[in-house]
């Protein structure tokens, strides 16, 4: 037991020196942008006393360290700084934005990682048969098109036909789940597309190499039938791979989807982070940078954490 | 017909090749076999690699492995054909009716699930009985197998239990169900001499205790002869000879299998020392780095010009890593190694081209210690080059020379190592060793991947080189038969020790200890009984419980 909490404090402790590492990076990247928020606030015809005292004002003439120990001290703190455009408490306006994008990503992923894992199970099950075809080629297709593509396609068939869905996803708290769900439902049928095909392929890959083993046969030997065979037998042993890229695809899920959020105006994190972007409110940036990054890691050493835990060897050691 | 368990009548299957440079195509590989098994009885299916005999095996589960396939003839099992019926049917024959022990219990039990669940798995599946009649039945087999702790040992995933109790335990898995027939496919191959004995003694008191019947495969005659009452020997697909044990083993008929019966009959005579040994390991200590104990405690053992040390013991003795030591791959802790005169640096960076030249290895798989796209007059030309600078015509002579002394001769010269058999690749590793004209040759297991004929063809061409080349042989072995054919001297070793050392015949005579007792003893020997005997004048357990 002590190897294994031993792998599982240096995996944690890994994934928080990445963290800091990154919190370097994304201050480094942005201070090396171009623009200038002073002239951004107040326009091409402000006067150069203006746009000097705004400067020191906002604290844009400290020296670059000091602005960077100053801001992680405040991250420490919870305190994710103020808007430069807006002069709100950035943690306040992003913590709705964010719960919104976690609420889209998380029904996406309750509905896309189940089917995604059961066609990859029915593809093995009918493996280079019609079924394992045609898995394959919807979902290589879907992955394929561009996802605004699809997403237009969608708005065109099921809300301008159809009506069955709104094409406009803005939801807010009066809104029971219900109504929420319906109202996101079109995102996140998009959304099941795009993530689905690499999930599948990898479910199916992992558990054909599995499938190779003496013990496949043991079990083929033991008169088993097939299904039971791929989900009792390989399935438990291919979870690392399997895990590691539906880890990935929910990272996606939360930091990759904002032309999904722009088609549909959904208020999310993605357009959040693009509006700040283009109007060079540098603290909204890092913030967002910094939170999609703590996602991604921490998704990412959730898979690594599951991969450790499922080894049987490392899990009851001799 | 139903008066037999097992009937098969000409049984013939084929199978998918894909040649290199050929289109893929249909071969035969099994040519009409037909034998019966009768409740309770065990028939020994023996013959070499290729012959045919897992394939049999598993065709009487209607089970074909990778492209095989089953293209004619009958499998009764009780009283039906299981070709002809249905794959529901097929799925409650096997796992039901017809169980499975193979050769690799490691491989074959899921790393992922308990051993309890994997045993009980098919008879609950099957609904033979309830999981606490299965479970019940596991421990009271597992109790009859001699694994410790039969109660608990179930609770074990397959990682936490030794290779000789796997084995144990893949041999309740199938004895579980209370099947009508058990097929055994090479059960104690991968197991060490001392646990292999233990196992087949499990293994035939489990058959006599459930009255099971039983097809045993292997191409030991010696351990089939221990466990069956008909043996049917195969090759190439073809039946050669099929009748009773005693007949068999004591009158063999067909010149197949009285070469079988009589394969580990090489003499050699022992050689005495000479004053000058070409090899000296002094007081040797060695550890992997990063583990605090040590593999290899003080050894002392010396190697004469022209004869052979046989470095003998189980698998984790420490025989393996001596090599590493008197190689430079693994510099010894302590102590020193001595070659020809001179001191051998611990590290393999500091040898000279003399001291690499001067001593040349051979490896257990020969496949995977080639170059599979280089040619054989390519393979035995390097040493040519890189040792002695031979270039064009004068290093083809040498190449066609050396293919001569392993009786391959010049038409091998431009043939890739996928192209020979496996006895012809270890043939190509010696000749690449002797292109060295080395004093020494470290020989790690050379036989045991190899059929017991092909194994003593290689010996006997080693003595005989020997002779020739007057080249001293390391030979790491755990075989006691091979000990036996071509040692002048003998190395027992034992958890990183040697714990019996000297000329040959004085290692193999009474008084022993009781390891090397343990060791000689439990080599399998061509007579009825003898296995009783074995278990019953033991003094000492072996590692592998």
């Amino acid at each position: 037991m002590s190897l294994l909490l031993k792998l599982l404090a240096q995996r944690i402790a890994l994934g928080l020196l990445l963290l800091f590492l990154v919190s370097i990076l994304i201050f480094a990247g942005t201070i090396i942008l171009p623009g200038d928020v002073a002239q951004q606030i107040l326009g091409q015809s402000a006067t150069p006393e203006a746009l000097a005292n705004l400067r020191r004002d906002l604290g844009l003439n400290d020296p670059p360290l000091q602005r960077y120990f100053s801001w992680l001290g405040g991250l420490l703190q919870g305190d994710l700084g103020t808007s430069l455009t807006s002069g709100k408490d950035i943690a306040e306006s992003i913590s709705k934005r964010l719960g919104n994008t976690l609420f889209l990503a998380f029904w996406a992923a309750i509905i896309s990682v189940p089917l995604a894992i059961l066609l990859g199970l029915i593809a093995v099950r009918y493996r280079e048969r019609w079924p394992d075809k045609l898995i394959s080629a919807v979902t290589l297709a879907s992955i394929s098109v561009p996802e605004f593509l699809i997403a237009y396609v969608a708005i065109f068939f099921v809300s301008v036909r159809l009506r069955w869905a709104p094409s406009v996803t803005t939801i807010n708290d009066s809104m029971s789940l219900g109504e929420k769900l319906h109202t996101i439902s079109l995102p996140i049928a998009v959304l099941t597309l795009v993530v689905l095909a690499h999930m599948m392929r990898m479910t199916r890959a992992a558990i054909l190499n599995v499938m190779q083993s003496a013990y496949i046969e043991t079990a083929e030997l033991k008169g088993l039938r097939m299904f039971t065979i791929i989900w009792k037998h390989a399935f438990p042993n291919s979870i690392a791979p399997v895990v590691n890229v539906v880890m990935l695809n929910l990272a996606y899920l939360v930091v990759g989807v904002v032309v999904i959020e722009v088609v549909f105006t959904y208020p999310g994190m993605g357009q959040f982070l693009v509006d700040h972007v283009s109007k060079r409110d540098i603290p909204v940036v890092q913030a967002c940078g910094l939170i999609f990054a703590a996602v991604y890691i921490g998704l990412n050493m959730v898979a690594d954490i599951v991969s450790i835990v499922a080894n049987p060897r490392l899990r009851h050691p001799k | 017909m139903s008066d037999k368990l097992l009937k098969v009548r000409d049984l013939k299957i084929g199978a998918t090749v894909y040649p290199p440079s050929e289109k893929p195509h249909d071969i035969e590989i099994v040519h009409g076999v037909s034998f019966e098994v009768e409740k309770g009885k065990v028939l020994g299916l023996i013959g070499e690699s290729g012959a045919g005999k897992s394939t049999i095996g598993l065709a009487s589960m209607a089970y074909g492995r990778g492209g095989v396939k089953i293209t004619g003839g009958e499998v009764w099992v009780n009283g039906r054909d299981i070709l002809k019926t249905s794959n529901s049917d097929v799925r409650a024959l096997r796992g039901g009716e017809v169980t499975y022990v193979s050769q690799s219990a490691a491989a074959s039990f899921n790393p992922a699930k308990k051993i309890m669940d994997q045993v009980t798995e098919a008879a609950i599946l099957q609904g033979k009985f309830s999981r606490k009649d299965a479970e019940r039945r596991a421990i009271e087999l597992f109790r009859k197998l001699g694994l410790p702790d039969p109660e608990n040992i179930g609770n074990r995933y397959p990682h936490q239990v030794s290779g000789g109790q796997l084995q144990r335990c893949m041999t309740a898995l199938a004895l579980c169900p209370e099947p009508d027939l058990v097929v055994f496919d090479e059960p104690t191959t991968a197991l060490d001499v001392t646990t292999q004995i233990d196992v087949l003694m499990a293994i035939k008191e489990a058959i006599r205790a459930t009255g099971v019947a039983a097809l045993y495969i292997t191409h030991d005659l010696a351990v089939v002869a221990q466990v069956s009452d008909d043996i049917l020997v195969l090759k190439m697909g073809d039946m050669v000879e099929y009748g009773p044990v005693d007949q068999i083993i004591n009158a063999p008929q067909e010149d197949y299998t009285k070469a079988l019966v009589s394969v580990r009959s090489i003499e050699h005579e022992e050689k005495a020392p000479t004053p000058e040994p070409v090899l000296k390991v002094q007081n040797v200590t060695a550890r992997y780095k990063g583990t605090n104990f040590d593999v290899l405690k003080n050894i002392n053992v010396e190697l004469h010009p022209g004869q052979t040390l046989a470095v003998v013991g189980e698998s984790g003795s420490g025989k393996s890593t001596l090599a590493r030591v008197i190689t430079g791959l693994l510099p010894q802790n302590n102590g020193s190694v001595h070659f020809a005169g001179r001191d051998l640096s611990k590290d393999l960076a500091g040898r000279k081209k003399e001291d690499l030249r001067e001593l040349q290895m051979i490896y257990q798989m020969a496949d995977v210690a080639m170059n599979p796209r280089q040619t054989v007059g390519t393979i035995i030309g390097r040493p040519l080059e890189l040792y002695f600078g031979l270039r064009g015509a004068e290093k083809r002579k040498r190449i066609i020379e050396l293919l001569d002394e392993i009786e391959m001769g010049e038409s091998f010269i431009d043939r890739y190592p996928a192209e020979l058999s496996g006895g012809q690749k270890q043939r190509v590793c010696i000749a690449r060793a002797l292109a060295a004209k080395p004093k020494l040759i470290i020989c790690d297991e050379v036989t045991s991947a190899l059929d017991p004929l092909v194994a003593d063809g290689i010996l006997k061409l080693l003595l005989d080189l020997q002779k020739i080349e007057d080249v001293a042989y390391l030979f790491i072995t755990h075989d006691l038969a091979t000990v036996k054919a071509i040692a002048d001297s003998i190395a027992v070793m034992y958890q990183g020790e040697v714990v019996r050392y000297g000329g040959k015949t004085d290692v193999l005579s009474p008084p022993f200890d009781d390891y090397t007792d343990l060791l000689l003893s439990s080599v399998p020997e061509m007579k009825l009984g003898w296995l009783e005997d074995v278990i019953s004048n033991r003094k000492m357990e072996s590692a592998g419980n």
